[in-house]
């Protein structure tokens, strides 16, 4: 189906089963254990062996000899294969340090051997018997001490952000020195780490040519045609399954060393091998959102009108890795006649940095709403208020594309409203709760809405249940559920009369889960198979497909009520069909809107920061599962908490890796430190995006939220900290007496 | 993780005679760390005596007015003692404020007192680090150091001791009994029972290789207001970046000692005369001779502020 003109009335907008808070299909089985993620699927292949991965010790260098005798001689050893017994594999997509094979490394824990034996313990024992001989070489591993030698760079995120080496409109320069009111500050964010729950884990099985790998992914497709590609094996030979994903956030888009050793394991071992990376690996072996050095610069009139804005961000990478596009939303999210952004790329021989959880806008927001907040004190105009003065209804590099729908000025106001702004104290410092200083914090929240062709196959079976089939992941987000919700819409039956089968690359290539962009795509695939199904069902009944009306279980048509069930009574109806998009997009810019308010405390004497009232309102189209996106939601939230306050991945400068690799070390928000969150979405159908007329809405929770905390924190103790995250020891020394 | 041989002995004499008489043997208790650090093979006993079945798993009154706590006493059960709770509030409050419920539930006494360091470098096998491989070179030193050692470290190491538990029991002026392969007893003040590393860093403790931790034993109480206030980088289960016991008496006067400043609990009774002047001055005394990294300096205004924090909420 090709989307290339507006939605207009369709059967989704009966919202008897869409729109509606339903209970995730998948809860219980989660709940209960029974969902098997893929280091559990014994049942799958019989007679698994276990691989195990090392990693490299150095952070750049080569090998010059590995000696296996002693592993090799170990109790329960099966084989092992090492990266001088493998040429250099090609590398995947969106991948830049080849996962295995060769003599070079090129960062630490690059894998350099998996030792397969009959037990994890086994294998884990003799791994650590293997003798790697390293000529060590020096490497770059400081950003800051690299960024002046940065080069400017073009590049794309992976999910949707993308921006140029210097992107200009009008004359920045000029209206910055022109300018009566100015800011110029530098802000900067750390390298974070994905800290999912579930490692990244494959079982690899061969049956003469054809691979099938049970793993974790959040990208079917993608990671198929990868797989292919660094193995050398046609792509028609490779099935990927990935029913159940325990989270990815990004770090799970790319086929990485776990689903590569266990299907180089398996072949060596002649029988299935499972693979999973240890939480350490995981930290330096896989990839980690990027650190970025960001220069904001604001000009504005006395009454607040943004003249000349610019943002220029520098990261770092590994030869021919990409940038962290931070200053994409910059070009979008507010008014302004005079503009530059632009992005530099140091070389670093850091692990690979790529996508993580909603890429480019979650740090890029973390410089600019903090400058916005600077810039409203400067201009002595309340935050919200300076915010809403400059909004823009149209894309501001090209005016005459307006935005499909845009209502950041609604959920600022209303968020105000809901969180009772009025009620913060503009000057800083002021507000005491027995040993906590208390502070009031707001940040625009920002991402775009991505389209991308997906596909889905659904059966009216016999029984009169509908099945979906489709590459489409569920990382945890809701999939199954709001695909079931769809198909139940449009088939005119209970949910529970839906099948959803997911993550096997047998079934139409989807979407995929990243960029926020799953669930809008998935479900309008599905919407588009089903159009094929009802089609399908009113030609065998003999209706007029036009105006048939699927509803509890029945199809309408004049006067003739025929039970769906009867369609498929001669033979199971199968439909495909995947929805397209044309140039809707282009057109129009399609983006999602938050309003992110903070509460904190500090407290007086450590400097300890802690968040007491969260809201974050939402406009992102229709939405589709409120329960389900408001989880995404709240969970972002958690994710932007953890960013302004504690997570960052700790560079040895001389050595070259992240030093605290894993979760005592790496600190990620736990319940204790989450307070109520409240969210509020303005569900606003926006029929530019699909015939579901939804947007994006997970990454959208994760946005502006580090900002809207250290708004907070100013706000709570008059101290401003431009390096995140914003640990006590960075206020310590400027903290009131507090005597 | 290796392999090694397992035994569990009847007494605690027959398991410090059974770790004398096996190389490279180690006790087992609730495992909580031990267990972890034998997966990444920073530990690597061939053999485990498992303490478990010894009982010595009650708290009971002593003649002197105090409480002998056994060695297996757990801490989920030794922080609810009604005993401790009333009597020894600091040490019931450094226990919760550690780990989480399901740790505290398997952890001991003796083992809490045992728990090794967990500066990043100790966790890593590729890197130097003199504790976990001596003569190999302290990677902290220049390295990432925000959570190590501003006091009390040395040129090969600027590890800390990590617990909470002890902290409170140097305040208190604890004791730890022990036996050796040879039955003989031993009371070891907790003053003399974490080491500081010197040029061996190895060494966490004063044990000797064959001495089993059989009890700790509090003195009689001190009565005074008693906190425990733990700053560490988010809400719960986390590794103090500072954390300050005290008990206060009525008049001003009292004890302290921190934690995550050093290579063990932290404690210099002549700076307690200066309580009644408050923090600035017990810290000046209490850190005096620190030699931080640049990345753990803010530990020593931490600590004063923390310290103040206490005695504010001791005058409260």
């Amino acid at each position: 189906m090709k989307f290339d003109t507006p939605a207009t009335q369709n059967p989704i907008d009966q919202l008897k089963v869409i729109g509606q808070s339903v209970n995730r299909i998948d809860g219980k089985f989660k709940t209960t254990g029974t969902a098997a993620y893929a280091y559990e699927r014994h049942d799958v292949a019989p007679n698994q062996a276990y691989g195990y991965v090392l990693g490299a010790s150095i952070a750049k260098g080569r090998i010059r000899a590995i000696d296996d005798t002693s592993a090799r001689a170990a109790p329960g050893v099966v084989t092992i294969v090492t990266t001088l017994d493998t040429p250099p594999l090609a590398l995947g997509q969106m991948n830049y340090a080849n996962l295995f094979g060769g003599a070079e490394i090129a960062h630490y824990h690059q894998a350099v051997a998996v030792v397969v034996a009959e037990t994890f313990e086994q294998a884990r024992a003799a791994a650590f018997l293997l003798t790697v001989d390293y000529e060590t070489e020096a490497g770059r591993f400081d950003l800051a001490a690299e960024a002046g030698s940065a080069e400017p760079v073009g590049g794309d995120s992976g999910e949707g952000s993308d921006s140029g080496p210097g992107d200009r409109v009008g004359d920045f320069e000029g209206a910055f020195a022109a300018a009566p009111v100015t800011l110029d500050h530098t802000y900067t964010t750390p390298d974070e780490s994905h800290a999912m729950m579930e490692p990244h884990a494959t079982i690899a099985a061969w049956q003469g040519e054809k691979l099938t790998l049970w793993t974790s992914n959040q990208m079917i497709a993608w990671s198929k045609g990868s797989v292919a590609k660094i193995l050398g094996i046609p792509k028609e030979n490779v099935r990927v399954d990935s029913p159940y994903i325990g989270g990815g956030f990004g770090g799970k888009l790319f086929v990485r060393a776990d689903a590569v050793l266990a299907a180089l394991a398996a072949k060596a071992a002649r029988r299935p091998v499972k693979v999973a990376l240890t939480r350490p690996l995981i930290v330096n072996n896989t990839t980690h959102r990027p650190a970025t050095i960001q220069r904001v610069r604001l000009g504005a009139t006395r009454d607040g009108i943004i003249t000349a804005i610019a943002h220029e961000s520098i990261s770092g990478n590994l030869k021919d890795g990409p940038p962290e596009t931070a200053v994409d939303q910059t070009k979008l999210l507010y008014a302004g006649a005079h503009r530059l952004t632009g992005m530099k790329l140091a070389r670093l021989d850091l692990p690979e940095g790529n996508a993580m959880r909603a890429p480019g806008e979650a740090p890029g927001l973390m410089a600019l709403e903090v400058a916005m907040d600077e810039m409203a004190e400067k201009l002595g105009l309340d935050p919200v208020e300076f915010r809403i003065r400059n909004d823009t209804q149209v894309d501001p590099g090209n005016p005459e594309r307006p935005f499909s729908q845009r209502d950041l000025v609604g959920c600022l106001t209303l968020g105000a409203t809901t969180f009772g702004w009025d009620k913060r104290n503009p000057k800083p410092g002021q507000v005491r709760d027995g040993h906590w200083l208390v502070g009031l914090g707001v940040a625009s929240g920002f991402r775009n809405n991505l389209l991308a062709k997906s596909g889905a196959r659904v059966r009216l079976e016999v029984d009169g249940r509908v099945t979906v089939e489709t590459d489409m992941t569920d990382i945890g987000t809701g999939s199954y559920t709001i695909i079931a919700q769809t198909a139940a819409e449009m088939m005119g039956v209970a949910l529970d009369g839906i099948v959803v089968r997911l993550g096997d690359s047998d079934h139409p290539a989807s979407a995929g889960s990243g960029g926020q962009w799953g669930a809008n795509n998935a479900t309008a695939g599905v919407y588009a198979a089903c159009v094929k199904l009802r089609e399908a069902v009113a030609q065998r009944l003999g209706i007029n497909s036009a105006d048939a009306v699927f509803a509890d279980g029945v199809v309408r048509s004049g006067n003739r009520a025929v039970p769906l069930c009867e369609a498929a009574a001669s033979g199971e109806l199968v439909a495909e069909d995947a929805i397209e998009y044309g140039d809707l997009s282009k057109k129009q810019q399609q983006s999602t809107f938050a309003g992110h308010f903070v509460e904190v405390g500090v407290d007086i004497h450590t400097a300890e920061i802690r968040v007491r009232r969260m809201l974050a309102v939402c406009a992102a189209g229709r939405i589709l599962n409120p329960k389900s996106a408001r989880s995404q939601v709240i969970g972002g939230m958690v994710m932007g908490v953890g960013a302004a306050l504690m997570e960052e991945l700790a560079v040895d400068t001389r050595r070259g890796f992240f030093v605290n690799h894993d979760l005592a070390g790496y600190e990620v928000p736990v319940h204790a430190d989450i307070p109520h969150q409240k969210v509020i979405f303005l569900d606003e159908p926006d029929p530019q995006s699909s015939p579901m007329k939804a947007k994006g809405v997970g990454e959208l929770g994760v946005c502006g939220v580090g900002a809207a905390v250290a708004n907070a924190v100013y706000n709570a103790t008059g101290l401003r900290v431009r390096d995140y995250p914003l640990t006590l020891d960075k206020l310590l020394d400027r903290m009131p007496d507090a005597a | 993780m290796k392999s090694f041989s397992y035994e569990r002995p009847e007494s605690p004499a027959a398991a410090a005679a059974a770790l004398a008489a096996t190389p490279n043997a180690k006790f087992i208790a609730g495992g909580t760390n031990l267990l972890d650090l034998m997966k990444l093979q920073i530990e690597t006993p061939t053999h485990l005596v498992d303490v478990n079945g010894l009982g010595l798993d009650t708290i009971a009154p002593t003649p002197e007015g105090g409480l002998r706590i056994g060695a297996l006493v757990r801490n989920t059960d030794l922080a609810a003692d009604a005993r401790v709770r009333r009597d020894y509030g600091v040490l019931s409050r450094a226990l919760l404020a550690g780990a989480s419920g399901q740790l505290r539930n398997k952890a001991t006494t003796a083992g809490n007192l045992l728990q090794r360091t967990r500066c990043p470098y100790f966790y890593d096998t590729a890197q130097a680090c003199n504790k976990r491989r001596p003569g190999s070179g302290c990677s902290a030193l220049d390295g990432v150091s925000r959570q190590l050692a501003i006091i009390g470290g040395s040129e090969a190491c600027i590890a800390t001791h990590p617990g909470d538990m002890a902290v409170a029991m140097r305040v208190l002026d604890a004791t730890v009994e022990t036996v050796d392969a040879l039955g003989h007893e031993r009371a070891i003040p907790i003053a003399d029972f974490h080491r500081l590393p010197g040029d061996r860093p190895e060494a966490d403790t004063t044990l000797k290789s064959d001495e089993l931790i059989t009890a700790v034993t509090l003195p009689k109480p001190l009565g005074g207001t008693q906190i425990y206030r733990k700053v560490r980088d988010r809400a719960s289960y986390a590794f103090a970046l500072v954390s300050v016991a005290a008990v206060i008496q009525p008049d001003g006067t009292g004890r302290v000692a921190l934690g995550g400043v050093g290579p063990k609990p932290w404690r210099v009774e002549a700076a307690e005369a200066d309580l009644p002047r408050g923090a600035k001055a017990v810290t000046a005394g209490l850190l005096a001779g620190a030699e931080p990294t640049r990345e753990n300096a803010y530990k020593l205004t931490l600590a004063e502020r923390t310290l103040g924090a206490a005695l504010t909420e001791a005058r409260a």
